[in-house]
């Protein structure tokens, strides 16, 4: 077949799109909502912030304590009910609700659906933002979050997104998709290996020698540049979504966004 | 009979013991806690070498993908490993009935003190002094070695990796390769020991420096004790997969074998060793197939001129039935291939499995230990793993050990002698975060003790907080809820 619009196969794009920012992401990750947000709306694409979402329940499923995770899993299924599409710059959650809403529940075909429909940052920008140019000078290596890579099975929507980005150059790791040691509440509870387990990945991005070390998941970023700023070396951390937003050609930008100014990182 | 030493173990009052005692061949009963056992394990110069051996492992042998060919296999395999499970009586019954047939003696034991006991018997009868013994965990599991020379009959392990952690009084770190924590220049150190003498850390010298000690009492032995990697219940087969073909000595040689198996270990079908046995050794050691394969069928039979006199076959619950029915029963589909070790980032940094403090360390430790032995006991490992999921994908029975864990995590809340308190924070969290205002109210706290507390200070509060601020920055508290003001605040500057 010849002279086939691109876009005419491609799914229609939803229309209402919630953003689900995650507990970590209001806590102590804003600059990947924000960044998220940011490039949506490059996408043409109206992004609502439900108010009433809180957090998905998974720090207390893994801490032992199913009972309270499902009664935040309930919540989170109503208030995201309406909408046609999630999006989630935590891909840990958006695994989490993959992978545990059978396991706590006896879900509806509705609730299922949802859960169909719920998006990890960049498996939505790589379905429907064909459109985006994006240009960005300089290099980054990919840190495979566990639950992305393995529970949600996603490791090709992240890179084939930073491979669109020109200019950039994306450099491999070894043991790209090797745990960094966060792991919820692991971190806090095995405290020492945790941070071995940081060192460790901190030691394979250094030898990288990229810019930036790039992952999809606001925890292992925490853990990891926490641990960089504390003891070394000197790696700088960027959620993907920022990445992605920093490389927005100007004129994708829609006015008013505010995306030169600074974010905190 | 005469009395008979162990030349293999000629010398061992030699060997200066260096190790952790979390190490010991016998767990201590009152173990610290896992935080503190593995913080120390950090320091132990073993950890970082065996960190980065076994790292490199993983990436060589690409860990957690399978060929085309073995991923088939592994679905057939992880098939076959649950058919059992439904009625699992039935198929030790078939394998009872078929080794009984094939002139073994099969003896049930529900405990380690059981098994322990029976052995000891069937050893005393026959005027056993000397033992020789192939690798099986599940003599680790009933801690057979110490049991018999306590009662003054001498156990040799035979396979090299294990004969080394005998001699150095320790565990098996791996359930494969039982010294995968000790460099070559560790065992070669061990070794001269041993020998009052200098010993090269040259591997094939090394091996051949067992194999020479071992020869003697090979012959000596009046008893052979060994493990079962498989047992077909529709012939009564016994197979055990080696490398080195100590199996097929220690089960041909003495006038006794006795082998020990643990009551997951049945198979239905002989002919399922076509597959389980290529995928057990894809998943262990990357082998097409191991360099032995011994299938025993039963004693020296009439007209034969090689084979023991005796078999014995004792079948070890110590717990698992126990777990038949529920969600865990999954851990009983495991062949013991180690891969989920391999695989483990928490299990390779901490040196091995020696500070999971359990027989079985690294993820299936994790899963199984919590149900073996007394309730209670060991039920705060699953903790011990950062949920990674490498563990599933390296498993080739497919045992989802990341959900295995979460479940007991949550059995370990329930039964803990603190369960209300613990239930009660969590229910509280809850309870606020299931609303809207209760959010909020903690991103305002948050952003109020992030604006007045200084780090340093915030570091120290009791909590989570403090386990995390012993080796990282704190995240950027003053900024919690700041994404949402900046969210709505641009709608209300648009109008
Ligand atoms: S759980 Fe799976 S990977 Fe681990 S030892 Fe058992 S069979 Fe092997």
């Amino acid at each position: 077949m010849t002279d086939v619009d691109t876009d005419a196969g491609a799914p229609p794009r939803p229309a209402r799109v919630a953003l689900f920012t995650s507990c970590m992401g209001d806590l102590a990750a804003g600059g990947p909502a924000r960044a998220t947000v940011e490039v949506l709306e490059a996408m043409g694409v109206t992004v609502e912030l439900p108010r009433g979402q809180t957090c998905c329940g998974q720090p207390a499923l893994n801490s032992g304590h199913p009972a309270e995770a499902g009664a935040l899993l309930d919540r989170w299924l109503r208030i995201f009910a309406p909408y046609d599409a999630v999006v989630t710059p935590a891909g840990s959650c958006a695994a989490y609700l993959h992978h545990h809403l059978g396991r706590l529940r006896e879900p509806t075909p509705e609730q299922r659906a949802l859960i169909q429909r719920t998006y990890e940052f960049s498996q939505f920008v790589v379905a429907y933002g064909a459109g985006l140019r994006l240009r960005l000078p300089g290099s980054v290596t990919y840190h495979d979050s566990c639950h992305m890579a393995r529970t949600l099975g996603e490791r090709r929507a992240p890179r084939e997104l930073l491979s669109r980005i020109a200019e950039l150059e994306v450099r491999e790791m070894a043991g790209c998709d090797t745990c960094c040691g966060f792991g919820g509440t692991f971190a806090a509870k095995f405290p020492d290996v945790s941070v071995a387990m940081a060192d460790t990945k901190l030691g394979t991005v250094a030898a990288s020698g990229a810019d930036w070390l790039v992952s999809a998941d606001p925890g292992c970023l925490l853990h990891l540049s926490g641990r960089a700023r504390k003891a070394g070396p000197p790696v700088r951390t960027r959620h993907l979504a920022e990445i992605v937003r920093d490389a927005l050609v100007p004129a994708e930008v829609p006015a008013g966004t505010g995306a030169a100014t600074e974010v905190p990182a | 009979m005469t009395e008979q030493h162990s030349s293999a173990l000629a010398g061992r009052e030699r060997i200066r013991p260096d190790r952790p005692e979390w190490a010991a061949g016998d767990i201590p009963p009152h173990r610290r806690p896992l935080p503190l056992i593995t913080r120390d394990a950090l320091t132990v110069p073993t950890a970082r070498p065996t960190h980065d051996r076994l790292a490199a492992l993983d990436e060589q042998r690409h860990v957690g993908t399978w060929s085309p060919e073995v991923a088939r296999l592994r679905e057939r395999g992880a098939a076959i490993r649950r058919e059992t499970l439904p009625d699992l009586e039935k198929c030790l019954r078939q394998l009872t009935g078929n080794v009984e047939r094939n002139g073994g003696v099969v003896h049930r034991a529900a405990t380690p003190a059981d098994a322990r006991a029976v052995i000891e018997r069937i050893a005393r009868e026959n005027g056993v002094r000397l033992a020789v013994k192939s690798k099986s965990m599940a003599t680790e599991e009933i801690h057979l070695n110490s049991h018999l020379t306590a009662h003054g009959i001498e156990v040799v392990e035979t396979d090299l990796g294990e004969y080394i952690v005998q001699l150095a009084d320790e565990r098996p770190s791996h359930i494969v390769a039982p010294a995968l924590h000790k460099s070559r220049q560790d065992v070669a150190d061990l070794f001269g020991q041993l020998a009052g003498d200098e010993v090269s850390g040259d591997p094939d010298e090394l091996a051949a420096f067992a194999r020479t000690r071992l020869r003697a009492d090979f012959k000596a032995a009046g008893m052979g004790i060994s493990g079962v990697n498989f047992a077909a219940a529709d012939t009564g087969t016994l197979a055990i997969v080696t490398n080195e073909g100590n199996a097929d000595m220690v089960t041909s040689q003495p006038r006794i074998h006795v082998a020990v198996m643990t009551v997951e270990k049945v198979i239905p079908r002989f002919a399922d060793l076509g597959v389980l046995i290529p995928l057990l050794c894809d998943a262990a050691t990357k082998q097409r197939v191991s360099v032995y394969q011994t299938l025993v069928n039963g004693p020296r039979q009439e007209g034969e001129t090689d084979g023991p006199e005796q078999l014995h076959l004792v079948i070890l619950d110590n717990g698992r039935t126990k777990a038949l029915g529920t969600p865990q029963e999954e851990v009983l589909a495991c062949i013991r291939c180690g891969n989920c070790q391999i695989a483990c980032p928490v299990y390779r940094t901490v040196g091995g499995g020696h500070p999971y403090s359990a027989v079985y360390g690294g993820p299936i430790g994790a899963v199984l230990s919590p149900l073996l032995g007394e309730p209670g006991k060991d039920s705060d490992l699953p903790f011990l793993s950062s949920l990674c999921g490498a563990c599933y994908d390296a498993c080739p029975v497919k045992i989802p050990i990341p959900d295995l864990l979460v479940n007991l995590r949550a059995e370990h809340e329930r039964a803990r002698p603190d369960a209300r308190t613990a239930r009660a924070g969590w229910r509280a969290w809850s309870l606020a975060w299931r609303t809207g205002t209760g959010f909020r109210a903690t991103l305002a706290a948050a952003r109020l003790a992030g604006r007045l507390l200084p780090e340093r200070l915030l570091a120290r509060l009791p909590g989570p907080g403090r386990g995390w601020a012993g080796g990282r920055a704190l995240p950027p508290l003053r900024e919690a809820g700041a994404f949402r003001r900046w969210f709505h605040g641009r709608d209300r500057r648009q109008g």
